[in-house]
């Protein structure tokens, strides 16, 4: 995973609330077997729709995706990270996320930043008054910042940690492989296998 | 202090715990299946790494296998190229598989409870947000993503922050005619899709204790529909008959043992939750969804709402992009929707207790004119168990199709879909934008609204219908 400090990049003002990862990615996509290469299948359905707000000339190159509250809901499916990655999303705000997505997020190295819904109407209003204006996502220091806005967000300390390091998951639990060993040891006999 | 059950369950299985760290979490049980598996094995291939724990993994086909021609090759190239690929890696890493036209095959959560095991005291994941049905059993149970089903594979452990605690406390008794899965939507209406965001949920009071083991996979399937990280129900004997004799049951003294230790996951008395809901079992109807997330519904007797009904300002746009997106006019009484196609199955309501109740309501009736009702059994064991008792024979006479086992029409992944603009009611958990097929416009229902829905036509309970002659 790509270490990830600091952010400057243009905003999408997605004004709507409960966006499913249905609505992010359609389960038609989901048949590949591969792990990049989903840009395409972005909010899908909505893209058909060509005043959809990605769709838009002022939003092309957007990098920060601004959404209502309840982010990532429904299906586990880690595809609706790749493909806001594919598509070049770097950070998603919200007000609050789904705790899959937002666990998807971190493995995937895609930001979750939760800041309060007031914060989210601001960056909508400043986006649309002004679609270049650059936010400034700034996972050391917890921050975002954009024209006059600055406000914390919050992302926990040990994903944040992952993210600014750009550590593997895995790599950090195997180096722990002698405590599964022993917990291993003491598992009772009658839990059930499949094998 | 006491403990709650869902602490009693997490701390048998840390492995792990450190200042400023997730503990790291043992899983009892990994469930895998095409769809969020193949970049997990090709990660391991990768990195060189292997399948720490084959023995504590399964596998089944069921997303996007078709329910038609079972016998024969997908038909779909992506979609064949997608189960292959399960195969390969299966037979690669060694972890059993049963695969499409195998007499264990079907909706992974319906598959690990009627194998036996799904058990009280696990911890279960897998690659799909609907895991959560196996904490019915008493059991720690969540989906995951891709990443995390690499990381299990990898290592049978998953650093999870502790979540906190949660009670829903359902007292008095369900009326007649009102089931586990009006109960649920009943519950997600009253919190909305985020209520249980961060909280391990345990069902509890007079109404879950009263429930079949079905019903309460029904119930805990459903938490994530309110954003809870699992549902629990603590077991009790309801559970314990369920399980013993299964295929994977504990037998002889080690089921005495288990037994012995199950009886020790309930929450202690004097245990607190972090937060707590109560609602009365006594008061709910039949319910039904009017848009599109599992929270917009209402009591089936009720009438479309409007943006008007709503105070938050954000309920109010999201209502009125749902209402255009269902082609719904407020104040429209439910009972006055006309629907396309009934959809009976899933991992929310596709088990053998839910087609007996769908058959019984349909039994010497008729599907509607217009209307197309299709009856998709949860696994190859459901359905051979409803071909015994004639399950079968009666959807089909009414006019019914009965099909194989899978995910099916719940979320379209295989030919099984809606038409744009074509209205289901359907048994399965969620009435997302195109989640049936693009454009299709879903209506969450019981089993029992769903069978009276397919012969009126209509929005419709068992009540509704004309006595039997």
């Amino acid at each position: 995973m790509e270490k990830f400090t600091r952010h400057v990049g243009t905003g999408l003002p997605l004004r709507r609330s409960n966006v499913d990862t249905d609505q992010i990615i359609p389960a038609v996509y989901l048949k590949r077997v591969t792990r990049t290469g989903f840009e395409d299948g972005l909010f899908g359905a909505w893209r058909n729709d060509p005043e959809f707000v990605l769709n838009r000339p002022e939003h092309q190159g957007v990098s920060v995706l601004v959404a209502g509250p309840d982010f990532g809901t429904g299906s586990s499916r880690e595809h609706a990270v790749w493909a806001l990655m594919d598509y070049g999303f770097k950070v998603v705000i919200s007000s609050r996320f789904a705790d899959i997505f937002r666990g998807n997020s971190g493995k995937a190295g895609l930001v979750a930043a939760q800041v309060t819904q007031d914060v989210v109407e601001q960056l909508w209003k400043q986006i649309e008054a002004d679609p270049t204006t650059e936010i400034v996502v700034d996972l050391e220091a917890r921050t975002i910042q954009a024209a006059a806005i600055t406000a914390p967000f919050q992302i926990d300390d040990y994903t944040r940690w992952r993210l600014l390091e750009g550590l593997d998951d895995i790599g950090i639990t195997l180096s722990h492989e002698a405590d599964i060993d022993v917990f291993e040891s003491t598992r009772p006999d009658w839990k059930p296998a499949t094998l | 202090m006491g403990r709650t059950l869902s602490e009693k369950v997490w701390d048998e299985h840390v492995v792990r715990t450190a200042e400023g760290e997730p503990d790291l979490l043992y899983v009892d049980l990994h469930l895998i299946h095409e769809v969020t598996s193949p970049q997990a094995f090709e990660g391991l291939r990768l990195a060189g790494r292997r399948v720490r724990r084959p023995d504590l993994t399964l596998a089944t086909e069921d997303h996007n296998v078709p329910t038609l021609d079972v016998d024969k090759p997908i038909a779909d190239p992506v979609s064949r190229t997608q189960v292959e690929t399960l195969r390969k890696n299966a037979a690669e890493f060694g972890v059993r598989l049963h695969p499409l036209g195998d007499v264990e095959q079907g909706i992974v959560h319906v598959v690990g409870p009627q194998l036996g095991l799904t058990q009280p005291g696990m911890t279960i994941v897998c690659g799909d947000s609907h895991t959560s049905t196996h904490g019915a059993f008493g059991a720690i149970a969540f989906g995951i993503g891709t990443s995390e089903v690499e990381h299990v594979l990898a290592t049978q452990t998953l650093p999870q922050a502790r979540p906190r605690t949660m009670a829903v406390t359902v007292n008095g008794s369900l009326p007649a005619g009102v089931t586990a899965k009006d109960l649920v939507l009943t519950l997600i209406a009253h919190t909305g899709t985020g209520g249980g965001q961060g909280y391990i949920v345990e069902y509890r009071g007079q109404a879950i204790e009263e429930l079949s083991m079905e019903a309460r996979m029904t119930i805990c399937n459903m938490s994530i529909e309110w954003g809870a990280k699992a549902g629990m129900i603590a077991p009790d004997q309801t559970t314990f008959d369920y399980i013993e004799g299964r295929p994977e049951a504990p037998k002889g003294e080690a089921w005495d043992a288990a037994v012995e230790h199950w009886k020790s996951l309930r929450t202690d008395d004097d245990a607190t939750f972090d937060r707590e809901i109560v609602l009365d079992a006594s008061t709910m109807t039949p319910f039904v969804t009017w848009g599109t997330n599992p929270g917009q519904g209402v009591p089936l007797g009720a009438a479309v709402p409007g943006p008007a009904d709503f105070e938050d300002e954000g309920d109010k746009v999201a209502a009125e992009k749902a209402l255009e997106y269902m082609g719904l006019d407020a104040g429209t009484p439910m009972r006055d929707i006309q629907v396309d196609t009934v959809f009976v199955g899933s991992c929310t309501n596709g088990r053998i207790e839910d087609l007996r109740a769908a058959a019984e309501v349909i039994k010497g009736r008729h599907v509607a004119d217009g209307t197309r009702l299709l009856v998709v059994p949860g696994s190859v064991r459901v359905r051979l168990q409803a071909e015994d008792e004639g399950l079968d024979v009666v959807f089909k006479e009414a006019g019914g199709e009965w099909r194989g086992a899978g995910c099916s029409m719940c979320l379209g992944m295989n030919p099984d879909q809606l038409a744009p603009q074509e209205r289901s009611a359907s048994t399965s958990n969620r009435n997302f934008e195109g989640r049936q097929g693009k454009g299709g416009r879903t209506h969450l229902v019981s089993p029992l609204v769903a069978a009276a829905t397919a012969v009126t036509g209509t929005l419709a309970s068992p009540d509704d219908l004309p006595p039997l002659a």
